[in-house]
């Protein structure tokens, strides 16, 4: 087992060098991910490209819409921490700090823990909850994402042989508009979720909701939009029982694997459960 | 396997090596320059054994390839006394619990270490919530937090000076 490490001093050239080393070679981020494949046999490179001096993947800004740009290459720690962060919404600073330990968030990234594709991962539900859209490069190309739309299967996305992740890009959250992360974790706080929901609602003066994100991780091989419960939500009001009706329809959009944190049928159930805890809280906040 | 030339300062002393592409910052560490102070656990990344400070942060050595820390500082359990407050750390630790059986102590004050560090006022939930990534499997984590405590006492009593 044996591979080449290089560290392009451009976007461009990270991408022709990926691109030419087609399926076997992988770019390195935090290293979290990569590594831990690396050592359990799982990844064998014979190329990895360092991703460290990309300057223009780095950072959080705010955009002049009100909206938030996060650079790939921002650590999940930068992104958690940055004023910026908690003040387009709190639950999105809450997703980040929800990853693992202090430890592992200090040295993971952005980029490379979408590009991971792990359906168990924190971030994106509540990224796709915030409608964010990726930014990918292919030398001097660029295209972007519905986020969602990234994620094709288990570590599978859209991206093709030389395209990175350059940031992601986040519309103003609305002013009747709040979110919450809510993450189930019956073992230890450091674990993958059993179930995690994003939500973001917005209720309207007349107490009726007028707009509903609710995406859930660790319930399928990508994070799930639950549209059905989206649709029971709009238009209205948010009693208990309105609410419970439509957290019920999430168990037939998901299609959860049974795992160490739960059989598929509890999965089913708490992701119900979790889903009516999750849009009752906003509701009361 | 490429190797690349990696300039690090470690514990305070500047080191230039060469080192193959998949070294692991653990492995320089332990069985390069003898500081086997940090220790392997899980080797995943989950139980805190191998904890140590890259430019001031508590990162896993266990996930972390030498080429990722080139140009950086690296402090490990062999020079937390030299670091501001390191020691009065350690000494919580012997008095109050906290050093137990001593498998995962240089993980749980390099921990502890870079908490203080970036919220020396971090109330209990906090302390617990950044503290939960180092697992001891001997005696339990009162002690732990007690030593923390104490050391956060202690520096209040000093602001008051």
């Amino acid at each position: 087992m044996s591979f080449d490490y290089v560290v392009p001093g451009s976007l461009a050239e990270a991408s022709d060098l990926l691109a030419r080393g087609g399926p076997d070679a992988h770019a390195l981020a935090g290293g979290t991910a990569l590594v831990l494949m690396y050592k359990q046999g799982l990844l064998r490179p014979e190329k990895v490209v360092g991703l460290g001096r990309l300057a223009e993947l780095r950072g959080v800004r705010r955009l002049e819409d009100g909206g938030l740009w996060l650079g790939a290459m921002t650590t999940l720690r930068a992104i958690e921490t940055h004023p910026e962060v908690a003040a387009h919404s709190p639950a999105l600073a809450l997703a980040f700090a929800s990853v693992a330990t202090v430890r592992i968030r200090n040295q993971a990234t952005l980029g490379g823990n979408l590009a991971h594709a792990d359906p168990a991962q924190d971030p994106p539900p509540m990224l796709v909850a915030l409608d964010a859209t990726v930014e990918i490069a292919r030398g001097l190309t660029r295209r972007t994402l519905p986020l969602g739309e990234l994620f094709r299967d288990i570590f599978e996305t859209a991206l093709v042989p030389g395209e990175l992740i350059v940031g992601i890009r986040l519309p103003p959250l609305a002013p009747r508009a709040r979110a919450t992360y809510l993450k189930f974790l019956p073992r230890t706080e450091d674990d993958y979720a059993t179930v995690s929901v994003a939500v973001r609602l917005a209720v309207a003066e007349d107490g009726r909701c007028s707009d509903a994100r609710v995406c859930l991780g660790s319930v399928g091989s990508t994070p799930v939009r639950a549209r059905a419960v989206e649709r029971a939500l709009v238009g209205h009001a948010l009693t208990d029982h309105a609410i419970s009706d439509a957290a019920a329809l999430v168990a037939q959009e998901i299609d959860p694997l049974g795992d160490a944190r739960g059989s598929a049928a509890y999965k089913r159930e708490m992701a119900a459960v979790c889903t009516r805890r999750a849009i009752a809280t906003l509701r009361d906040a | 396997m490429s190797t690349h030339r990696v300039r690090v300062r470690v514990n305070g002393t500047a080191l230039e090596r060469e080192v193959p592409a998949d070294r692991l910052l653990l492995d320089l560490l332990r069985e390069d320059l003898a500081l086997t102070g940090t220790k392997e656990g899980c080797g995943i990344g989950v139980c805190g054994l191998c904890s140590v400070l890259v430019d001031d942060e508590v990162v896993s050595a266990c996930l972390l390839p030498v080429i990722l820390v080139d140009g950086r500082s690296v402090v490990t359990i062999e020079g937390l006394a030299d670091r501001p407050g390191g020691a009065a750390l350690q000494d919580a630790f012997l008095v109050h619990g906290g050093f137990q059986c001593g498998i995962c102590t240089p993980g749980q004050l390099i921990s502890a270490s870079a908490l203080l560090a970036a919220s020396p006022r971090a109330n209990e939930a906090e302390v617990r919530d950044w503290m939960k990534g180092n697992l001891c499997r001997c005696t339990g984590y009162y002690g732990i937090l007690r030593s923390i405590a104490a050391v956060q006492a202690g520096a209040a009593e000093g602001d008051g000076r």
